[in-house]
């Protein structure tokens, strides 16, 4: 009894206090909003306000809880209609392409900026995190002018001769990637780069020292050591990328359809929330299932179920 | 399309807290505020200029580009809105659902300005035109750059019907080459196509969509952007030479290339079998903060002066029999503004759908769309 005791009640309040913060944080902002939407999926549509019918009623004192799982389920039932499933894939894919072609740009990037003299580094940090000053929705359309047939970068060809008509790059793969890459690229700096410019140089002196050439020390030492920080930039930009919808909007064609479209397709066209809302859960569940393994895989790499 | 409205959000703030405090505040004078929800491109420069001069109440002006953003906000209630300009077959819907309040008549006395065969037009969605005022109507049809069009059809001639231009494969095949956009809509293709295959334009039998969707899917190869407000630019800069689109906005291009001097000569065209109408209704949403205001705002605009300077601007015909005098006379006399009887006759007017039918139109959409 009282070992329970001075379990539930902590030696530290103040500890407790700030690691609670936090937990408090992702309750609220996180845990509580899912749930919500959790709900909403299981839920019947109707037309009306709210267009869909309460989970939990209360006639003659019976408690009825109506769980309609149909929603989720059609999300599965690929032999029926398998547009949810090719558009998880394809948002997953995007997303993938997305990482890859930020952290093969990024990591160079990061790295210069990290060996950079410590003087001019305020300046290109500055330089990265310039471009947040300028509204994101102005920077996407900012690329639609670039792109676009009579665009910028089409008159330019044409001027200087290398192409005779204006190429179509707008609303395509390669627009949307063009967008997705340039949104996201400064998430896959800022934390690599933090992480590279507490490197210590002197294992690539001792690399050197031992005959090493840069390239190889570079793979054997500085890859490995900076791999907390590739993690965690990937994750910035993968997550984010799977449900992106402003950029496929904008930028992407009819061809590249991700789930974000296919989400509002159910809640602005059909006015289906609870559909909506199972899209969004599945999203959801695509995302954290994959990150919780892996962490848990790293966790038992570093020992001691320690991270 | 505005994705991020910071002034919409705030506007969702105050109604919710305007509605908390509604239940002490009945007696109270309404505050100078209204919260207009509109389409965009669908207003004169002064319409809310002289609004606010003469009756000191402010005005702030939302846009949206597709009826399925409205109807989403209005169905998760709270918009703050006291004006709403939904299309009536979708207004009727939301009257359905109740979402709308009842118009007050005794403050519109401008009502007698309205043209009666608008109103009966109305009448059929609305029964005692209770809810909706007309703010302009259209319908959806077919625009071309005359010139690119003919050079790109090279030896065939103009069909007859307008229609085949953007449904048969052999005009389509040769327009690709300078632009062809579609409105990104189901509710706005569909019909139009369904209407083409002589079938009812909102249809409720689903064999008749999948009839439509083997008619768009020939052509889809050969639609270059979908797009239901940038191609006003585009067809005005030349960039698109085929919209399929709404009558006003394609005679706005016309006026915007004309303004520009590029030499892009736009017209709208009457399709011979007939089109689809189109009537955007205001009504005040049921939980509109300012119901008083809102009203005041619809007396304004039934006045002559004030409904025939928005179709001045916009090219769309107004409601308002009284206004044709202060109409200009080039829009007045421009057949696809104002159509003329014999064309009118072949329009089909709007109608609403059910759940069912607006799911299978959304997934064949975006098969049409995407292939998949």
């Amino acid at each position: 009894m009282r070992k329970l005791i001075t379990r539930l009640i902590p030696r530290d309040p103040g500890r407790s206090f700030v690691i609670g913060v936090p937990y408090l944080w992702l309750i609220l902002f996180f845990l509580v909003p899912f749930l919500i939407v959790l709900k909403i999926s299981m839920s019947e549509m109707q037309v009306g306000v709210p267009p869909f019918k309460p989970l939990f009623g209360w006639a003659d004192d019976f408690l009825s809880v109506r769980i309609y799982l149909g929603n989720l389920f059609s999300l599965f039932d690929v032999a029926n209609d398998n547009l949810y499933a090719v558009t998880y894939l394809s948002s997953l894919k995007y997303a993938a392409f997305t990482t890859l072609l930020c952290l093969f740009i990024g990591f160079p990037f990061a790295y210069f900026l990290a060996r950079s003299r410590p003087t001019i580094r305020p300046v290109l940090m500055m330089l990265v995190m310039l471009p947040f000053w300028t509204s994101f929705l102005l920077r996407v359309y900012a690329w639609k002018g670039i792109l676009a047939n009579h665009g910028v970068l089409n008159n330019l060809m044409i001027w200087l001769g290398v192409i005779d008509e204006p190429v179509r790059m707008l609303h395509t793969p390669f627009s949307l990637m063009i967008g997705m890459v340039y949104g996201y690229l400064p998430f896959m700096v800022l934390p690599l780069y933090a992480n590279l410019v507490k490197l210590d140089v002197r294992f690539l002196e001792a690399a050197a020292d031992l005959g090493a050439t840069p390239w190889k020390a570079f793979w054997l030492i500085t890859v490995p050591l900076s791999k907390s920080g590739i993690v965690a930039g990937s994750m910035l930009v993968f997550i984010p990328c799977v449900g992106e919808f402003v950029i496929p909007d904008l930028l992407g064609g009819p061809e590249t359809l991700m789930i974000g479209r296919v989400l509002w397709d159910e809640l602005f066209s059909n006015n289906d929330w609870p559909r909506a809302a199972a899209v969004a859960v599945v999203t959801i569940l695509l995302i954290i299932v994959p990150l919780a393994i892996f962490n848990k895989y790293q966790a038992e790499q570093q020992g001691g179920g320690r991270t | 399309m505005k994705l991020f409205s910071f002034r919409a959000l705030a506007d969702v703030a105050l109604g919710a807290a305007l509605a908390l405090c509604a239940g002490a505040a009945v007696a109270q004078e309404e505050p100078k505020v209204l919260n207009v929800y509109n389409w965009s491109d669908y207003i004169s420069e002064d319409t809310i200029k002289n609004f606010e001069k003469e009756t000191g109440i402010k005005v702030r002006y939302d846009n949206f580009d597709s009826n399925e953003i409205l109807h989403a906000k209005l169905v998760a209630g709270k918009t703050g809105y006291d004006i709403v300009v939904p299309s009536s077959n979708w207004a009727k819907i939301q009257m359905d659902g109740g979402l709308f309040r009842k118009l007050d008549k005794s403050q519109l006395p401008n009502w007698s300005n309205l043209d009666p065969e608008t109103l009966k037009l109305l009448a059929k969605l609305d029964p005692g035109n209770e809810y909706l005022v007309d703010w302009l109507w259209g319908f959806t049809t077919v625009g071309i750059n005359v010139d690119k069009v003919k050079a790109a059809l090279g030896n065939t001639p103009m069909p007859e019907n307008a229609w085949d231009l953007v449904f048969k494969p052999e005009y389509m095949s040769k327009l690709k080459s300078c632009g062809v956009s579609f409105l990104d809509s189901a509710t706005d293709i569909f019909p139009a196509a369904l209407q083409y295959v002589g079938k009812p334009a909102f249809s409720k039998v689903q064999s008749d969509y999948q009839e439509a969707f083997r008619l768009v899917s020939a052509i889809r190869p050969y639609v270059t952007l979908f797009s239901s407000s940038g191609y006003i630019n585009d067809m005005a800069n030349g960039s698109m030479c085929v919209a399929l689109g709404w009558s006003g906005d394609i005679n706005i291009a016309r006026q915007r290339a004309i303004d520009a001097k590029n030499g892009n000569k736009i017209e709208a065209l009457i399709p011979k079998s007939g089109a689809v109408l189109f009537f955007d209704t205001m009504a005040i949403p049921a939980d509109a903060p300012h119901p008083k205001n809102a009203h005041a705002w619809i007396n304004y605009v039934m006045r002559p002066e004030v409904h025939a300077a928005l179709t001045n601007k916009v090219f769309y015909a107004n409601p308002n029999a009284a206004s044709m005098k202060f109409v200009k006379k080039e829009v007045a006399e421009n057949p696809t503004v104002f159509l003329k009887p014999e064309d009118k006759k072949k329009m089909v007017a709007p109608e609403a759908v059910n759940s069912d039918v607006r799911r299978t139109l959304t997934r064949l959409y975006t098969t049409f769309k995407t292939g998949l």
